[in-house]
């Protein structure tokens, strides 16, 4: 068994930014990660970090920010956490230059930033528009240069937990098959988003949302997972993001009749409106036949010049022309809505602390909640590096007064997982076993049919019905024949599957619950926010028959709720 | 980038390298029927095998938009990202092999861990100055290390460079790429640039190993030329040198 004082699962630019913090505070911390550290999805993040800087606009504060981000919220954000957030942003965003990240730089040397959705000044400090790449190698860099130790290429698949919390973790070493066992004090979920339990989805193949179901399963409660957010711009095929920036630099949205219809859904921002209302808009125009082909809209970014496009799109422009042969700087680029990000998660404090003792979560699988019912553009990497530190931090200082004691629970967990493995290849021997990629196929065409951009109690219903349905199946009938013990994809996959399956169910049952319009949430049979009844969280708290759902109250600060108008 | 005439549904075969080092005493091909889709890459085609064909089958993927690094192998001889590579371009019969010259775990899955430690003898990360306040970085100096910072880590340069797949004491045009892009950030504690360039200068593994063939810039998916690159960074070491700062 190993031990460590704190253990991070997940090396993307939350979980390596806690163990940069951890480390700094003199803490024992490894990461172990499902696939090299540099591989995180972090690195997928495109247009940029928000942080009140002031580069481009001196009247921005801190203030601003915050405000922006709880009016994107829908309200649902807690007004104390969103306070503190963007406070910090300034100074992480500081440090990430200190440590060299390949920030893009204004004329005059300081880092440069452009507007962004929902936002009233140009906040968002870039690399081009790679900036997620940028941002997560920098602090990749960093934790190598601090020692981090580094267990690579390892499937986290059960905490370990007793009565005084978390006691140490279950991995499979998949470049040996074995199962292995990993003692600790604390133990940091920084695992990002579930975009995969989605067919249509800009998310990688490993968001899987398998940590949220680990914390779940933990007893930790899974807050807001009703909210998801459908990035308006992805590339119609593949779903591949294509980012904010090119709104933010001037692109604009063009339907089949060739109108620039965002004037008739946020007349003010246009284009630049919060994702929610971007997306509805477009998917709206397509379900009432002006789309093209019923599936995707343009995006022009042509008038902006090809030096331009170079300069500040290079990726996109070279996503649009590899993955759907178009050259932007000619040809207008077909999009369409796609699941993006995860608002819901782990449900922490404002530490990273949840309430499992031990426990921690940051980045998007955690929700503090600073992004409410829907995340700005510009927020998720700064959300990574804040919370990321403050998880790491809270960690380190906890740790002191915590012992290791991890026998009993581990071995516990680690019967778990042997006895997961030994059904599934057991059915597997079986003739008439299900496939799991074939469930798992059915359940991200069920979220996406019943549970996406709107939503209805009878779409709600079926897609509950259907994904209890697959997750019977999934305990009785999935089987995964025994194979190599060495990277065994298959066995690997068939496991996460469950943790998908259950965390699938937990945004499910919670949008079918609330029943109104808020954010990312939808409903056309409930079209309207009301504060009245649903001004409140809720919480999604593991049984073995299905979530059992709870609310809480959302903190209000400084800005009561009133109608988000754009 | 002139797409063959393939149709929705016709038969694409994958010839696919296969190997269990624990088992098998050689290598083998297994060839496979995926049925193509319009935009279908050569990792969707991995994927439909390992879904529909064959359970078995391994290989590293990820994000499936060449942003990680994570899918460099040989297809019909040549190392590309599979997640980038349109079967449309390459027709109807594709070759997929590991990475040439990096040892193999299983079938397409190498071993990366040489690769790392080549990336972290040459210090990948920054000495951080203490700043009291927002740095000032010249644009000049920024272009500079803009192109190098797009590095993924994928090892497709190391696995073309005749000198680093045969002298397993070679830097490497990853690393040295990496090396020159910290060598050139202001940003930087001044009195770690000697140490770099001492680095850069190593008889048995630095830049003065590189032969410039340039083969580093045709594979890279990212479009840096780690060649010019370290073309550059023996211009910095020589005059380093002359100055006597090394």
């Amino acid at each position: 068994m190993e031990r460590h004082e704190v253990l991070v699962v997940g090396g993307g630019l939350a979980g390596l930014r806690a163990a940069v913090e951890a480390k700094l505070r003199g803490a024992d911390v490894a990461v172990l990660s499902l696939i090299y550290p540099m591989r995180s999805h972090s690195v997928a993040a495109q247009g940029g970090i928000n942080a009140a800087l002031g580069n481009a606009d001196p009247s921005d504060s801190i203030e601003r920010h915050a405000f922006d981000t709880v009016k994107g919220a829908d309200y649902l954000a807690d007004q104390d956490a969103v306070e503190e957030y963007c406070r910090d942003a300034i100074e992480r965003v500081l440090e990430l230059d200190r440590w060299g990240c390949p920030f893009s730089r204004f004329p005059d040397g300081r880092i440069a930033q452009r507007p962004f959705g929902g936002a009233g000044f140009p906040r968002t400090c870039y690399a081009a528009d790679k900036t997620g790449h940028a941002v997560m190698h920098t602090i990749f860099q960093q934790a190598l240069r601090l020692g981090v130790t580094f267990y690579n290429e390892r499937a986290v698949l059960r905490l370990a937990v007793d009565e005084k919390g978390v006691r140490g973790l279950v991995a499979m070493n998949l470049q040996t098959g074995e199962l292995e066992t990993y003692e600790a004090k604390a133990v940091i979920m920084a695992t990002g988003g579930a975009g995969r339990i989605y067919a249509r989805t800009t998310n990688s193949h490993h968001s899987t949302g398998y940590g949220m179901a680990m914390a779940y399963w933990a007893g930790a409660p899974l807050e807001d997972m009703e909210f998801i957010q459908f990035h308006p711009t992805t590339l119609y095929g593949t779903n591949i993001l294509i980012s904010e920036a090119a709104r933010g630099e001037g692109g604009i949205l063009l339907n089949a009749k060739g109108e620039r219809f965002m004037k008739r859904y946020a007349p003010e921002k246009m284009e630049l409106a919060p994702r929610d209302i971007v997306a509805r808009a477009i998917w709206t125009e397509v379900l009432e036949g002006r789309g093209f082909e019923n599936e995707y809209v343009h995006l022009v970014i042509s008038h902006l010049g090809a030096e331009k496009i170079m300069e500040r799109l290079p990726q996109i422009w070279e996503l649009a022309l590899k993955f759907a042969g178009v050259d932007a700087r000619e040809e207008p680029i077909p999009v369409q809505p796609g699941q993006h990000y995860t608002m819901g998660g782990i449900e922490t404090d404002k530490h990273g602390r949840t309430r499992v003792l031990g426990l921690y979560a940051a980045g998007e699988c955690a929700c503090v909640s600073v992004h409410g019912a829907n995340r700005l553009g510009g927020n998720s990497l700064l959300e990574c590096v804040v919370f990321g530190a403050r998880a790491g931090a809270a960690a380190a200082e906890d740790v002191v007064s915590r012992h290791f004691d991890a026998k009993e629970a581990v071995e516990k967990a680690l019967r778990e997982v042997e006895d997961r493995i030994k059904s599934l290849n057991k059915k597997g021997a079986e003739e008439n076993h299900s496939n799991p990629y074939r469930i798992k196929r059915e359940m991200r065409e069920t979220m996406w049919k019943h549970v996406g951009i709107f939503r209805d109690r009878e779409g709600l219903e079926a897609g509950v019905e259907k994904l209890r349905r697959l997750r019977k199946e999934y305990y009785e009938k999935a089987g995964v024949p025994e194979g190599p013990k060495v990277f065994n994809l298959a066995l690997v996959d068939a496991l996460i599957l469950e943790g998908m399956l259950d965390v699938a169910l937990t945004v499910a049952e919670g949008a079918l619950a609330r029943e109104e319009s808020r954010g990312g949430h939808y409903r056309t049979d409930f079209p309207k926010r009301d504060d009245e009844n649903w001004l409140k969280h809720t919480l999604a708290f593991y049984t073995p028959e299905g979530p059992k759902l709870d609310y809480k109250p959302v903190v209000i600060t400084k800005w009561p709720p009133t109608e988000r108008k754009y | 980038m002139a797409p063959k005439a393939l149709k929705e549904g016709e038969i694409v075969k994958f010839t696919v390298f296969r190997f269990d080092p624990s088992k098998d005493k050689a290598p083998y091909y297994v060839e496979y029927e995926v049925p193509y889709r319009p935009g279908m890459t050569v990792l969707d085609g991995l994927l439909y095998i390992l879904e529909e064909l064959d359970p078995t089958l391994s290989f590293r993927y990820s994000c499936r938009s060449k942003i990680c690094g994570s899918c460099a192998m040989m297809i019909n001889g040549v190392q590309r990202l599979a997640c980038e590579t349109q079967i449309s371009e390459l027709g109807k019969r594709i070759k997929v092999e590991p990475l040439a010259h990096f040892a193999i775990i299983r079938d397409l899955v190498v071993d990366m861990e040489p690769f790392l430690r080549q990336m972290e003898a040459i210090m990948p990360y920054l000495y951080p100055k203490e700043h009291s306040s927002e740095p000032r970085v010249d644009p000049k100096e920024f272009e500079k290390y803009k192109s190098p910072s797009d590095c993924i880590w994928c090892g497709a340069c190391v696995s073309a460079c005749p000198v680093a797949s045969t002298d397993p004491l070679f830097l490497g045009p990853a690393a040295l790429t990496q090396l020159y892009r910290f060598a050139v950030d202001s940003r930087e504690r001044e009195d770690v640039k000697p140490l770099r360039l001492l680095i850069a200068d190593s008889e048995a593994s630095g830049v003065w190993r590189c032969h410039q063939v340039y083969a580093c810039a045709e594979v890279c998916p990212k479009h840096i030329k780690p060649g010019s690159v370290i073309a550059e960074l023996k211009r910095m070491t020589l005059k380093a040198r002359l100055v006597g700062k090394i």
